[in-house]
């Protein structure tokens, strides 16, 4: 079943029971801001195994990010803020500077609104739970990319450059387009499969990136939370671990020293598809009316 | 907004990858919608004439429409992936069988109006095309709603019938250049009608949407905008002038209406890239509703603090 129209939340991933006995437990990410040290190895062996195609390089100035923003080549974010705020609470504010840093990456949320929308089922729920893009299957006409409420979902444009020799196999109508699917973390799928944890994780020095069952997850986290507070921690939260958030709670949740929006990350996120019964109702409405007026427009002739 | 925190004032979502084949696609449906019910209507009250040409109207939309949306999809080749599953949470599935219904059937019953052949079934196909018709006009008022972005997620409410008023308005409209004045009395009445009623739609948006939807006063989506107003009203008023004596009035009038409400889905289309760019947009509301209403996105050591949410 998929997430309908106007459903509550209840936690549990739309679609992922109907796997039946091929059903395995949820597994997600914990990304602890708290011990990350800005490496970008998870960048890199992101893009290492999932063989995803360079995207540029260019200076920001957005203190360490030149990565900028997750993307269609970018499946793991590294951000970088610079504060002028105590580290804890206790502090006396003379040593009042810090530096978060923060690996971003998809959601893999409860209720998807890009895997309701998604017209042809490229979009999928994995038997893990997790969210995948079926490039096979993608026809690339990208009503993801604005149905994701946190921007991760985007059409991938190679450079032609980095096509030599490539002919890509498209009926052009109006011009030529290039690899033109939406692209994603797939929380890597292929090695799940293979009884392997997600690149980004393994690769992980500080152990910021946790892989595992969600449910062990959420235990370590509010463990993990509680000990902050304990040491003073400035403006430790969660983010997206309630199963009764606008999106059902995520797969990849966080802990956070300030606000998400610091991060780029919207403070209160609702799925797209939350009010999608009440939309289709008000459409008839505004079709029956529609034809009501033609037809008595037409009549007093 | 200085009010509003922000990662470098980098956009929290992603802008629409759209191109201009949808909004061109917005319009062109609109008219093959209603004029599908146009078509119908005239023939149950015995104006043939306008009857047979917004038929034909119809399915020359009906033409375009695929070949816009195949031209914009990344992969066009591949547009068939669309037709593979039926899917009602997806307003871009049930959109496309919506249009292979409604095309179907508008260029069959075209085709065998033209050759003069099969009446009987010309009559299902305009009946079939004249149901669907509806759906076809209004729908994408969905499609753009069910986003994340807030200029078109917040005005869920009024798209539907904004897109519904403006299809009316255009299929009006282009009756109007293609048809007798004579024969035209219903098309000036929708063309005129469709205009008035999509500027309070209009304006009942911006009521609903507040600073959200300042986009539509800036940018491009402020000068499609502005376009749309000046050439929809002007022709509407022309049409509702001289549409009835002077052929010449009629023609220009249409167009000017039917100019006017493709500008109208572009302003739309670049409002929702132009609400999507600034994090403002995004951040403000949701920051504002968390601090109201609490929010569960975010959990606090000790829950109890979880419904005071420092802004700063």
């Amino acid at each position: 079943m998929s997430t309908l129209l106007g459903q509550e939340p209840t936690g549990v991933p739309d679609g992922h029971e109907a796997y039946g006995d091929e059903q395995q437990p949820r597994v997600g990410f914990f990304t602890d801001t708290s011990v990350c040290i800005g490496c970008k190895a998870c960048e890199v062996a992101c893009k290492e195994w999932n063989l995803i195609p360079q995207d540029g390089q260019a200076w920001t100035g957005h203190s360490y990010d030149n990565t900028g923003e997750l993307s269609a080549n970018t499946w793991r974010h590294v951000a970088f803020i610079e504060q002028e705020k105590p580290l804890r609470t206790n502090d006396d504010g003379t040593t009042a500077l810090r530096w978060l840093m923060e690996s971003d990456v998809c959601k893999h949320c409860t209720h998807a609104a890009c895997l309701d929308v998604c017209p042809t089922g490229a979009l999928f729920r994995t038997e893990f739970g997790t969210v995948v893009v079926q490039e096979d299957i993608c026809n690339g006409c990208g009503y993801c990319v604005p149905a994701c409420p946190f921007g991760v979902l985007d059409k991938r444009d190679i450079p032609s450059t980095a096509n030599v020799g490539h002919q890509p196999d498209l009926l052009p109508i109006f011009g030529k387009k290039e690899d033109g699917r939406v692209w994603k973390c797939t929380l890597c799928y292929d090695r799940l499969k293979g009884g392997h944890e997600p690149a980004c994780a393994q690769a992980c020095p500080t152990k910021s990136i946790q892989f595992g069952p969600l449910d062990e997850l959420h235990a370590r986290a509010d463990e993990r939370l509680a000990k902050l507070e304990a040491e003073g921690w400035n403006g430790a939260q969660l983010y997206l671990r309630d199963p009764e958030d606008g999106i059902g709670g995520a797969g990849a949740f966080f802990l956070l020293l300030d606000e998400p929006e610091v991060y780029g990350l919207p403070p209160d996120p609702v799925v797209t598809t939350k009010h999608l019964g009440s939309m289709w109702r008000n459409m008839a409405r505004a079709a029956a009316v529609l034809t009501v007026a033609i037809v008595g427009a037409c009549a007093r002739d | 907004m200085t009010d509003v925190q922000s990662y470098y004032g980098r956009p929290v979502l992603k802008e629409p990858t759209w191109m201009w084949e949808i909004p061109t696609y917005l319009f062109t449906g609109g008219v093959a919608g209603a004029s599908s019910v146009v078509s119908l209507s005239a023939k149950l009250f015995g104006n043939e004439e306008l009857s047979r040409r917004t038929l034909y109207i119809g399915a020359a939309a009906d033409v375009v429409n695929p070949m816009l949306l195949i031209s914009d999809l990344g992969r066009p080749e591949r547009f068939h992936h669309m037709l593979r599953v039926f899917k009602v949470t997806s307003p871009m599935n049930i959109g496309a069988w919506v249009l292979f219904v409604n095309g179907g059937a508008s260029t069959t019953a075209a085709a065998l109006e033209l050759l003069g052949i099969l009446k009987p079934v010309k009559l299902l196909a305009e009946l079939v095309s004249f149901l669907f018709g509806p759906p076809l006009a209004t729908y994408t008022g969905v499609l753009v709603a069910d986003t994340a972005i807030p200029v078109w997620h917040e005005a869920r409410q009024e798209l539907p019938w904004l897109f519904g008023a403006s299809a009316t308005a255009s299929a009006g409209a282009a009756a109007c250049i293609f048809c007798p004045p004579a024969s035209a009395g219903p098309a000036r009445r929708l063309a005129v009608g469709g205009v008035v009623a999509e500027g309070l739609l209009m304006h009942a948006m911006h009521l609903r949407l507040g600073e959200t939807g300042e986009v539509y006063r800036r940018g491009a989506a402020g000068a499609f905008s502005t376009a749309a107003k000046v050439m929809a009203s002007s022709g509407a008023l022309m049409l509702a002038r001289r549409g009835r004596r002077s052929r010449g009035a009629a023609v220009l009038g249409g167009a000017l209406v039917c100019a006017g409400e493709l500008c109208l889905r572009f302003a739309v289309h670049h409002a929702g890239k132009q609400s999507a760019r600034d994090p403002k947009y995004v951040v403000k509301p949701q920051r504002e509703r968390a601090t109201r209403d609490g929010t569960r996105a975010t959990t606090r050591p000790h829950e109890s603090a979880a419904s005071a949410s420092p802004g700063t």
